[in-house]
């Protein structure tokens, strides 16, 4: 049905983290890629080489994907050292075959931190995250309870800059990229977003210290001003939201000398 | 053959909903607590069942196949909702809504269903803003609204091109919420191949963890599905890569009806396949047809020449030369069709001659670069991204590609599909679109489904099952289940094959594409009839599935599902066939008007198709539920 390409193909030599399990060793193996048509995308290129590697009788790499397009955070690969590859405010699957070059080796890794532990090649478990929105990410509204949408009205600059940070996709590239693997540039996007909103107002202090305080106890290490980690952001969500974390967390601690606060967020029952 | 009472309440269209929960059994608070709910799915149907029943008291279990719940299909939607709220002061009504949504689905709906989605969508609005969800705003702070398709007034809210995420995080965090507080178990890398049937009623189901291989037994007092569309069916599509039929495609072997599965949308602008590799098809958002034209060459010779080198006089403007008082804002499915035509013809442009060119000079003329730059930028960095071209200096090359399907489980209006106990919510039904679902509608009814009317029908079905009667998962059914889903596990495993299991997906979607695609004839849904089943043989005698069962097997999870299509596409092509009739997304060339437009025939179709599993190797069962109209004419669809 698909006509053969004019396009040039080239090769490549794919370098690939192989790690059978958790507590299996990993190591590199080289898959060597002929015919690479620049249009495809990297994941599309695992794809071939997978298929070929179960031809062949081996196991195909294990990676994780799933929306392809750069919005449901599952890709995951560290690519030439970078989280999510060369690219410029990409995930992994926006990653196109065009990016490299005839002959070069492009080594494939895992995203490597404490708190994201391996479970099989590329695909790491990231449940981390879940557990830091479990303890204090929401605004606590039982269904059916909500006002007038319109009843609240939001400025246009703060809903535009909630949703700066709301676009965060829960990749992890932020932790992957940062020397120690700190989770602040995620935890900083989710404060922000509801802390900027007039709803998320009651539970700010709460949130914020139910949040950090889960961000700490799951592993991940400090944040040191590096900014590796806006960097790689596939949704260049930016560090000033840091700063941002970190005044309302200041805040709410100064706040909470006065009036104690709990620090689960949690609980919200009915 | 299976019982299709829609329970449609009786008294005025308006009044049905109301006068419903009025009348439903309802389950006392101190009981709730006492029933177990199996929610499988946390997409936007999902994750606001789950949260909205733990936060009334139920014990949820919440199963996704996904690593996080936040990463369910549903994130990936763009263009927004829709809800009648009449912010816009622009003549907006529940009713409105309720019409155009009907009209829109081809008139192939159910009456009541349309209208109470109709009424609860502005709820849904509210309950997202309070939840902290950042919709665009106007400068006074107040909701903003753009318009779509069908409709002629602006109710659509969005939340800049990603409303599908804004909305899903709004669900996860209130599902969060309730994990963490204890309300809801959340079972992830967990998928659901199997449904237990006990006693005729759904009590549980089976299964597998994706990280382990461990397979597991759950039973509970009822069991909700909502575990999206079957679009994949095609294998490329706009879907997530991920997204499949396995759980409705298993209830619907032991014994729910699956209805109208003909019933696919396929939207005119996407990206085109670029080669045999291909794993994706993405959406190009259908706004720009209000400023892009479209155009193939007049001439074959012409299709692989670069388009400026194509003078005007060669070009051929087909949408508004076919079309001339639409345009290129046709219909969807009208202007699907005339692209694939045009192609057919070998006038199609690029490489693989599957495109059709969109043109932005004449805006670009009119509105500068920048103009255009503003009022689409967004869609131009991803066409860029994915092609290398800059859609301001060349036109985009664009093709249809499958984006929905409006058919899935046959529920009620209590969205309890035939067998009790199972309820099915969001795109895994069939309950609202009808043959042709309008844009920005199936957030609205995901959340519909999950927010405000599943927390109420559920309890007419629980409050009368006793307290502490479900079934215990030691019973045969659950063990009975379990084998099943090993023994399939077993089979891959040690099959002998040569193939990977995307080689079949691949020809699988070729077939679908082909023969039941953007137009479909009584002769090619017979040559599918005959080549699925050859398809699937060879499946299984020739998939290779490596590894091993007991770790993490993305070969083995996908030879499952991948099996599941097969058989689905099967069922959708007979589904089509003996539809002999044009209406929404099923087009079938030899029922057409004169201009193209699709000829129903309410008479003899005017129903729902509910097919009914009759075991292996048995031609199912079609039942059919009539569609009464009470309140609205079903006319023909004009949009001229
Ligand atoms: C590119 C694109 C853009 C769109 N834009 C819009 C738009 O602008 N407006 C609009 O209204 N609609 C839009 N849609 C349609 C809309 O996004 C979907 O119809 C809707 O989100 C489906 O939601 P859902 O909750 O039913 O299912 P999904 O979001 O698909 O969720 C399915 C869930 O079920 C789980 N699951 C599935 N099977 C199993 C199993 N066997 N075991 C365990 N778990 C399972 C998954 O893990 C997931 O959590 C768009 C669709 C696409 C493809
Ligand atoms: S902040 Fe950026 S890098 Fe970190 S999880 Fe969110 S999207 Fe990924
Ligand atoms: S696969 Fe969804 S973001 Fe990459």
């Amino acid at each position: 049905m698909v006509a053969p390409t004019t396009k040039k193909l080239f090769s490549v030599t794919l370098r690939v983290w192989r790690q059978a399990g958790p507590a299996q060793p990993g190591h590199f193996v080289d898959y060597p890629a002929a015919n690479v048509n620049p249009d495809m995308s990297f994941l599309e290129l695992l794809d071939v080489v997978n298929d070929g590697i179960t031809k062949d009788g081996g196991e195909p790499i294990a990676f994780a994907h799933d929306c392809r397009e750069g919005i449901c955070g599952t890709c995951s690969c560290t690519i030439n050292g970078k989280p999510h590859g060369p690219g410029q405010g990409i995930a992994t699957c926006q990653l196109y075959m065009r990016s490299f070059a005839d002959g070069d080796t492009i080594v494939v890794e895992p995203f490597r931190a404490r708190a994201f532990p391996i479970q099989k090649d590329l695909v790491t478990d990231r449940s981390a995250f879940d557990q830091i929105q479990q303890a204090g990410g929401f605004i606590s509204v039982r269904t059916g309870a909500a006002p007038d949408a319109n009843s609240i009205p939001v400025p246009k600059e703060d809903a535009d800059l909630a949703m700066d940070a709301a676009a965060c996709i829960g990749c992890g590239a932020c932790v992957a990229a940062c020397k120690n693997a700190s989770a602040m540039l995620f935890v900083a996007a989710k404060v922000s977003h509801l802390g900027l909103m007039p709803q998320g107002q009651p539970e700010r202090d709460k949130r914020v210290f139910a949040m950090v305080q889960t961000m700490d106890a799951a592993g991940f290490g400090n944040c040191t001003n590096q900014y590796e980690c806006s960097a790689v952001c596939p949704k260049t969500i930016t560090h000033d939201f840091i700063a941002r974390l970190n005044r309302d967390y200041l805040g709410a601690l100064f706040r909470a000398k006065f009036k104690p606060v709990s620090n689960a967020a949690g609980g919200g029952g009915s | 053959m299976a019982k299709l009472d829609s329970k449609t309440p009786a008294g005025p269209l308006a009044d049905k909903w109301q006068k419903h929960k009025q009348e439903i059994k309802l389950v006392n608070p101190a009981n709730k607590r006492k029933y177990e709910v199996i929610v499988v799915g946390a997409g936007l149907a999902g994750s606001s069942a789950a949260a909205t029943l733990a936060e009334l008291g139920y014990r949820v279990k919440n199963f996704v196949f996904h690593d996080s719940p936040r990463r369910a299909h549903s994130i990936a939607a763009q263009g927004g909702i829709n809800a009648a709220k009449n912010y816009q002061n622009d003549g907006d009504s529940v009713h409105r809504l309720f019409y155009d949504t009907l009209k829109g689905g081809d008139y192939r709906a159910r009456e009541a269903n349309v209208h109470r989605l109709a009424e609860v969508s502005v709820n849904i609005i509210d309950q997202c803003a309070a939840q902290g969800v950042p919709f665009a705003r106007e400068y006074g702070g107040l909701l903003a609204n753009r318009s779509f398709g069908g409709a002629q007034v602006s109710r659509t809210f969005y939340a800049r091109g990603q409303t599908g995420q804004q909305l899903l995080l709004g669900a996860y965090s209130a599902l969060s919420r309730m994990v963490g507080a204890g309300g809801v178990e959340l079972h992830t890398n967990s998928e659901m191949l199997d449904l237990v049937v006990v006693d005729g009623h759904a009590k549980g189901i089976i299964v597998r963890d994706l990280i382990t291989g461990a397979v597991s037994r759950h039973s509970a007092d009822a069991v909700i599905l909502a575990t999206g569309g079957y679009g994949n069916v095609f294998n490329l599509s706009t879907y997530a890569r991920q997204s499949n039929a396995t759980a409705i495609w298993r209830a619907y072997k032991r014994g729910a009806c699956l209805a109208n599965p003909c019933y696919t949308q396929i939207h005119p602008t996407c990206i085109p396949v670029s080669g045999d590799y291909q794993s994706k098809l993405t959406l190009m958002s259908e706004s720009l047809r209000n400023d892009g034209r479209i155009w193939v060459p007049k001439k074959k010779e012409d299709a692989k020449k670069d388009p400026a080198s194509i003078a005007e006089a060669d070009r051929d403007y087909f949408l508004e030369r076919i079309y001339p008082s639409f345009g290129n804002l046709c219909p969807r499915d009208v202007a699907s069709r005339a692209a694939k035509r045009m192609c057919d013809e070998g006038r199609g442009a690029g490489e693989s001659g599957l495109g059709v060119y969109l043109d932005f000079s004449d805006a670009i003329n009119r509105l500068g670069e920048a103009g255009v730059r503003e009022r689409y930028g967004n869609l131009f960095d991803i066409y860029h991204e994915i092609t290398a071209e800059s859609a301001y200096k060349t036109p985009m090359r664009i093709y249809p590609a499958v984006h929905y399907t409006m058919g899935g489980l046959w529920v009620d209006y209590n969205l309890m599909s035939n067998i009790p106990g199972l309820f099915v919510l969001g795109e895994a039904n069939f309950s609202d679109h009808g043959a042709n679902r309008l844009g920005a509608s199936a957030l609205m009814q995901g959340l519909a489904d999950g927010y405000f009317v599943i927390p109420y029908t559920i309890g007419d079905y629980l409050a009368q099952q006793k307290p502490g009667s479900r079934p215990p998962a030691d019973r045969a059914e659950f063990k009975q289940a379990e084998e099943n889903v090993t023994a399939m596990t077993k089979r891959f495993l040690a099959n002998q094959g040569r193939e990977p299991v995307s080689h079949f997906h691949k020809r699988l979607g070729k077939l679908m594409w082909e023969y039941c695609g953007m137009a479909r004839t009584k002769q090619g849904l017979e040559t599918a009839l005959q080549k699925i089943p050859a398809l699937r043989e060879e499946f299984h005698a020739n998939v290779k599935v490596p590894g091993s069962g007991d770790t993490l097997n993305q070969s083995l999870e996908q030879a499952g599902r991948v099996a599941d299509f097969i058989e689905l596409g099967e069922l959708l092509c007979r589904d089509a066939l003996t539809r002999e009739e044009s209406c929404g997304g099923h087009f079938r060339e030899e029922y057409q008007h004169p201009d193209g437009e699709c000829k129903r025939d309410d008479e003899k179709f005017g129903h729902v198709a509910a097919w009914e599993y009759q075991g292996e190797g048995q031609t199912p069962l079609r039942n059919t539920e009539p569609l009464n109209y009470e309140f609205t004419k079903m006319s023909v669809r004009s949009y001229k």
